[in-house]
């Protein structure tokens, strides 16, 4: 309890840093939204004070004392209130977050389980079989594919599949003609369309999985208790899985915890590639638009998220190896 | 090393340093082979060597200047120009060989200077107790958690249009967390050793057995560090600059794709274009990945092929 209890504490005093690094990142940066603003207008012609005044009253720039502001933008966050969209006007940030939650939870969720057990399973038989095939496919391709820059990876299945072989869709997550709804044929499509940016979030993501599996199994395999296990003539299957890879996992859970919390911010590059309409691709119009308001609100959400996975992956380990709770 | 154990230790300060000299250079020397008798260590060198090479004498193995745009557009491969040209007319080849300087540069000064703040936090983190531990271990860890790629964009975003020392600085900022934790569990393992209980004793003060007891037992956890942050950092320019966050006027891989995207090279299928500034990031990445299991096999010698050991 005592541990929890720790963790806890921490974890709400690293949320708060997390919220506060947010307010101050851009009042640290030089220049404001206003100013970008007006810099748009100003190569069209001069821009009088009045104009400047208008604009910094309709993207609302907070004005008041620091601490005032601080106090608002708490009240914000508590609310989930984050304003008006400055690019996508007049839409609220919160509902464009909420239009695009889902694809990115369903899509990049789904492959990062599913990468996480096929690498783990990877890794475990790699270790276990060291020094033939199986170990050395695995671990250099895999080295090899995670050093792949993800968007590279993207473009490349992109335009094989996609525009050379038109296998796939090219972009989007549904197609023009259908519109979202429970239906098989909006299924389907969907799915079509998720294909492409689910292979290269798993193509990119296996290797780090094998290798992080297969290293921590060698170690293992290398100690005292699974000597003794094959002395005792266990089953080679039984050492590996029960024995072995029980106690190598460990340290993958607290990545496989953060990959998870990784998850709400999307994959921002391959989205892009893909013009996926999920949160990194929100993230990446927000940037490119100059949207404030809207960059704020998702770099908090993606924080917090890592944040609370992080926490439950903590409290997880705790109950897993009670060696840290010490 | 028993050769110098019977030496009786010379009074003169040169020759002591001349001394010190030699087994530092044999010991490094001694390293190396390990790294080199790796055979995936060995193809990494050989890769990296040629990327710097190429760096180097960019401008002798260029064929034209790569801001040169008076080539025809969107060219295939010809004779003229081996992997065409792009949108603007410019020459592929040259870009591709000029890009070379650009993330050899980035990795080499974000992945020093992110190398250099993980080793000062790490091992004063390590060293540390009480108090004092707890506040920098909440830092690394509120950097270690917070996702580094959206917060590289946030940053580059509100710097509008910096250059590439900007995104230095971005990448050195997120990048410096992982390293610091990596070198503080090993030095919280090396501070109980007999060697910096004896140091304390003999009245050494903190800094001087953190940084000259402690650090030079952990040589091959800071290369290997430093060749992860290179890596990390060669990775994340690309894909900043390929976002259009950076300076887009440079010659560099990531920019090389941020214009074939922006220039559709996709749909003209000018594949060379695509495919060359990609692969060149993948193996420079990966030369890097490939040396640094052979310095794992330094710290580690479980990691060491089996035939190699001595």
């Amino acid at each position: 309890m005592k541990y929890i209890a720790g963790k806890l504490g921490l974890f709400v005093l690293t949320l708060w840093a997390a919220v506060t690094l947010n307010f101050f990142l851009p009042r640290l940066m030089p220049g404001s939204p206003a100013d970008a603003a007006i810099a748009k207008l100003a190569q069209n012609g001069p821009v009088t004070e009045a104009t400047r005044a208008a604009i910094e009253a309709q993207l609302g720039v907070p004005d008041g004392s620091l601490w005032e502001q601080y106090a608002s933008y708490l009240r914000q966050v508590v609310t989930l209130d984050f304003g008006v969209s400055y690019t996508f006007y007049p839409q609220t940030v919160s509902s464009m977050v909420s239009t695009a939650l889902p694809y990115t939870l369903i899509l990049v969720g789904i492959v990062t389980i599913l990468a996480f057990v096929l690498g783990t399973l990877i890794g475990v038989a790699a270790a276990w079989k060291r020094g033939t095939w199986l170990d050395s496919l695995p671990t250099l391709s895999g080295s090899f594919m995670s050093t792949f820059p993800y968007f590279w990876t993207a473009l490349l299945l992109l335009f094989f599949l996609g525009y050379v072989l038109h296998w796939f869709p090219t972009t989007g997550a549904y197609s023009a003609t259908t519109t979202p709804a429970f239906s098989f044929a909006f299924l389907g499509d969907a799915l079509l369309h998720a294909a492409l940016p689910a292979l290269t979030i798993l193509l990119t993501s296996l290797g780090g999985w094998i290798i992080g599996m297969r290293n921590a199994m060698i170690n293992t395999l290398g100690d005292d208790y699974v000597t003794f296990a094959e002395a005792n003539g266990l089953r080679g299957g039984t050492v590996a899985i029960r024995y072995a890879a029980r106690n190598a996992i460990l340290p993958n859970l607290t990545g496989f915890g953060l990959a998870l919390g990784g998850v709400v911010g999307g994959s921002i590059l391959v989205e892009q590639v893909f013009g996926y309409p999920g949160i990194g691709y929100l993230l990446f119009n927000a940037v490119i638009g100059q949207d404030y308001p809207l960059m704020q609100a998702l770099f908090l959400m993606i924080t917090v998220s890592v944040l609370i996975a992080n926490f439950l992956v903590d409290i997880l380990y705790g109950v897993l190896d009670p060696r840290t709770r010490r | 090393m028993t050769s110098t154990q019977n030496v009786r230790i010379p009074t003169d300060g040169a020759a002591d340093g001349a001394v010190a000299a030699t087994s530092r250079w044999r010991s490094f020397s001694r390293t190396l082979g390990v790294v080199w008798s790796n055979g995936k260590a060995r193809v990494g060198i050989v890769i990296l060597g040629l990327f710097v090479l190429v760096a180097i004498f960019a401008p002798l193995l260029a064929p034209y200047d790569p801001k040169d745009t008076s080539f025809d557009r969107n060219l295939d491969a010809t004779g003229a120009h081996w992997l065409g040209t792009t949108a603007a007319g410019e020459d592929v080849l040259s870009q591709l060989i000029f890009g070379a300087r650009i993330s050899i540069l980035v990795g080499l000064a974000a992945g020093v200077l992110s190398t250099l703040i993980a080793v000062a936090i790490g091992l004063s983190w390590g060293y540390l107790k009480g108090f004092a531990s707890e506040v920098v271990g909440f830092i690394v860890n509120l950097f270690l958690v917070i996702p580094g790629l959206p917060l590289m964009i946030v940053i580059a975003a509100y710097l509008q249009n910096g250059g590439i020392l900007m995104i230095i600085a971005v990448i050195v900022v997120t990048g410096w967390a992982w390293g610091a934790r990596v070198l503080r569990s090993q030095t919280q393992s090396l501070r109980g050793r007999d060697f910096v209980t004896a140091a304390q004793f003999s009245g050494e003060r903190a800094p001087r057995i953190v940084f000259r007891e402690i650090l030079p037992n952990m040589t091959s956890l800071i290369v290997g560090s430093l060749f992860g942050a290179a890596t990390a950092a060669i990775l994340a320019e690309a894909g900043l600059e390929f976002l259009g966050l950076g300076d887009s006027s440079i010659v560099s891989w990531g920019t090389m794709l941020y214009w074939a995207q922006n220039s559709n090279a996709l749909l003209t299928g000018q594949w060379a274009l695509l495919f060359a500034p990609g692969l060149c990031i993948a193996l420079l990445a990966l030369s890097l990945t490939l040396i640094n299991f052979g310095v794992d096999a330094v710290s580690n010698p479980r990691l060491r092929d089996g035939k190699a050991t001595k």
